[in-house]
């Protein structure tokens, strides 16, 4: 789960990370008093007005403005907000500014990068450092990884000094920073793991004119895993962020994710559903979405998913691919029924159902009357339903 | 002949007083498997009853207590996601020499403890969580796979995908080949048992002729799996990538299955498979039929 900037940076300063003043603006005409308020405070006259969106390389798409004066940033948040912001993060479609940020500007004197995240392989938290701030670090990491500093969080004892210190030395700071860096950087690896983070990352993290290390940008990804122990997520996920079908679709327990292609899937199992949308694609068609169903999927459930993939009038056609574990295959049928009954289906469906009880099933769907194509294998199902849709 | 689990092995069920602790501890029970305890606390010395009637076991309050009073060497955990890490962390510390978890939803930060506990110890060995569990057809069934699609045989099946395991052993046991042991690890970033280990026991298992390796999006589990089978495994193995059309930057079902950084690809893992010898299945349908040619 993805949080804003500005949230991130409220999370930080909860523990006690240095960040500019900023003040959040959920409308145009925000931006110039917020700007106004931050001038006074700070005595400068450099504030930075940023758009908040879930997507990485916002300052390439112009969606970063270093203004002067309130008047100024009044003028950069109008024409920021509403803008249509695309990055190499959000896809061509681009995502609508709908919050900004207004943030204090500071004496920059160097930009770092910082990034905390788990390190599968090596099944610890790993925190990452370089001097190359400010950039994509992927690219850092591509051409000149020797510039990446690591060091791996032992779980049973924590950050220590010593890796800290190799990180700090690894930047080459003097000592004023690294007394800065060893703060921020604790504080940092504290917070990833009280608050289930997934990610942690900044980019850039900043060496001011007096020595200081501020994050100036701010990136949280958290771990859905952890949403139990963590209410207050729920106050920080952003509507405007997650398309309203899978919005729905998770209310629903269902997993889903909208793609661009014309053939809606229904499918039990996350292995399953993604192998689906691979072999729609193997027979030339392109996939409408990810939905698995999960293991013990309701008639409801089924309806609901028939109802998310229909929404969608690209959806040329549909194509059940389930296999009864625990889920049986009766129940999948009658489901389908119902919820083609309910919807009035104008597309081709194929079903294909194997496992538990795949007869009743086979037999619920023959005996509906209704105009759906069965498949036996879940290549043979894919393979009719490119057809279908292809002459839909 | 199978790996890790058998008709000897003695299960206790964690959780057996929940929904689905219940349930599936009685599919199990029918299966044939030995369910010789379970534990909840709070429940000891009442006697939990297979919804099935056909058999009944004992409730104790800790795993220690359980394994003293039955002798168990396993363990099956249907415990929900606060309280798993837990869970796993008893079953340990009881020194159950094999841990199998369903919980699907546990905090990462939760599995880089107990990840931190079972590597500094080797009593125990742990599968999952967020996986199907392990079957050795026609002896015992330790998980909430279907059991009936199973059928003794010489193909061993590791998976990162419940139901695209269910679709492997489908398809081997529709070819006339069944399956000497098949495990579920799970799709979570950080989990128990890797693909490595289970393949070094199907390598030393002489009644698996060859495995059917099955992998999907996140991580490089199956390029080290790839690696190691390169140097190391003798016996034929047909491989299934799930995610080939997956979005990066989006988790699709599991936790552990997204490309991020352009880390993780379906291609990748593909590429260093095949490189390893590793014949892949067009599609899922086809992961049956090139196995069985491989054997041929």
């Amino acid at each position: 789960m993805n949080i804003h900037e500005y949230q991130a940076k409220e999370i930080f300063r909860r523990y006690g990370i240095p960040t500019p003043k900023g003040i959040p603006c959920f409308s145009p005409d925000e931006v110039g008093p917020a700007a106004e308020k931050l001038i006074a405070e700070t005595g400068n006259e450099v504030v930075v007005v940023k758009a908040q969106i879930h997507a990485g390389g916002r300052g390439k798409a112009g969606g970063v403005k270093v203004v002067k004066g309130a008047e100024a940033a009044a003028a950069a948040g109008r024409e920021l907000f509403g803008k249509v912001l695309v990055t190499k993060q959000t896809g061509p479609e681009g995502k609508e500014v709908k919050r900004l940020y207004v943030e204090q500007g500071l004496d920059i004197a160097n930009e770092l990068y910082l990034a905390l995240t788990v390190d599968r392989q090596r099944r610890r938290v790993v925190i990452m450092a370089s001097t190359e701030g400010g950039v994509e670090i992927e690219e850092v990491a591509e051409e000149h990884p020797e510039k990446i500093h690591k060091v791996w969080v032992d779980p049973a004892v924590g950050l220590q000094p010593f890796q800290i210190r190799q990180l700090a030395y690894g930047l080459g700071m003097n000592k004023a920073q690294q007394k800065g860096f060893g703060k921020l950087v604790g504080a940092l690896a504290k917070l990833f793991v009280q608050e289930d983070c997934a990610i942690a990352e900044i980019n850039p993290m900043v060496i001011t004119k007096s020595d200081e290390v501020v994050a100036l940008d701010a990136k949280i990804n958290f771990d859905s895993n952890g949403s139990f122990r963590h209410p207050e997520w729920a106050d920080l996920e952003d509507p405007n962020e997650i398309p309203p079908t899978e919005a729905e679709a998770k209310a629903a327990g269902l997993s889903y994710i909208q793609l661009d292609g014309n053939i809606g899937c229904l499918v039990n199992g996350a292995g399953l559903a993604m192998s689906t949308m691979d072999t729609i694609k193997h027979f030339g068609g392109e996939p409408a979405n990810f939905l698995d169903v999960g293991g013990g999927a309701t008639q409801e459930a089924v309806t609901t998913a028939f109802k998310i993939i229909l929404r969608s009038d690209k959806v040329k056609g549909i194509f059940v691919n389930i296999f009864g574990g625990i889920m049986r295959c009766d129940i999948i049928a009658k489901g389908v029924v119902a919820a083609t009954r309910e919807l009035g289906l104008k597309v081709p469906l194929v079903v294909r159902l194997a496992g538990t009880n795949v007869d009743e099933g086979k037999k619920i769907l023959a005996e509906s009357g209704l105009n759906i194509t069965p498949a036996d294998t879940m290549a043979e199902g894919a393979k009719l339903i490119v057809e279908l849709a292809g002459k839909a | 002949m199978s790996i890790l689990v058998n008709k000897d092995t003695k299960v206790i069920v964690q959780g057996i007083t929940g929904s689905a602790g219940t349930f599936h501890a009685g599919q199990c029970q029918d299966y044939g498997t030995q369910i010789v305890a379970g534990v909840t606390p709070g429940r000891g010395g009442q006697t939990w009853q297979n919804p099935s009637g056909k058999g009944s076991a004992p409730v104790y309050d800790t795993v220690r207590e359980a394994k003293e009073k039955t002798g168990a060497d396993c363990s099956l955990i249907f415990v929900p996601p606060p309280f798993a890490a837990d869970a796993i962390l008893e079953a340990v510390d009881a020194e159950i020499a094999l841990v199998v978890v369903i919980t699907e939803g546990i905090p990462v930060m939760d599995m880089l403890k107990v990840r931190r506990v079972l590597d500094s110890q080797s009593a125990t060995r742990v599968v999952g969580p967020n996986c199907p569990g392990v079957i050795t057809p026609g002896e015992c069934k330790i998980g909430i796979m279907p059991g009936h699609i199973h059928r003794p045989g010489k193909v061993g099946v590791v998976s990162k995908s419940g139901t695209l395991t269910y679709e492997a052993v489908d398809q081997v046991t529709a070819i006339g080949l069944g399956q000497s042991t098949a495990i579920g690890i799970g799709g979570d970033p950080i989990n128990g048992t890797g693909f490595i280990e289970v393949l070094e026991r199907f390598q030393e298992d002489e009644g698996t002729e060859g495995v059917i390796l099955i992998g999907e999006i996140g991580g490089s589990a199956e390029e080290e799996a790839a690696a190691w089978i390169k140097e190391n495994f003798t016996k034929p193995v047909a491989g299934f990538i799930a995610g080939v059309t997956a979005p990066p930057g989006k988790r699709m079902g599991h936790a552990g299955a997204i490309i991020s950084g352009g880390k993780g690809t379906a291609a990748a893992k593909i590429e260093a498979l095949q490189a390893a010898g590793v014949k892949i299945a067009p599609t899922p349908s086809d992961m049956g039929t090139t196995i069985a040619a491989m054997l041929n």
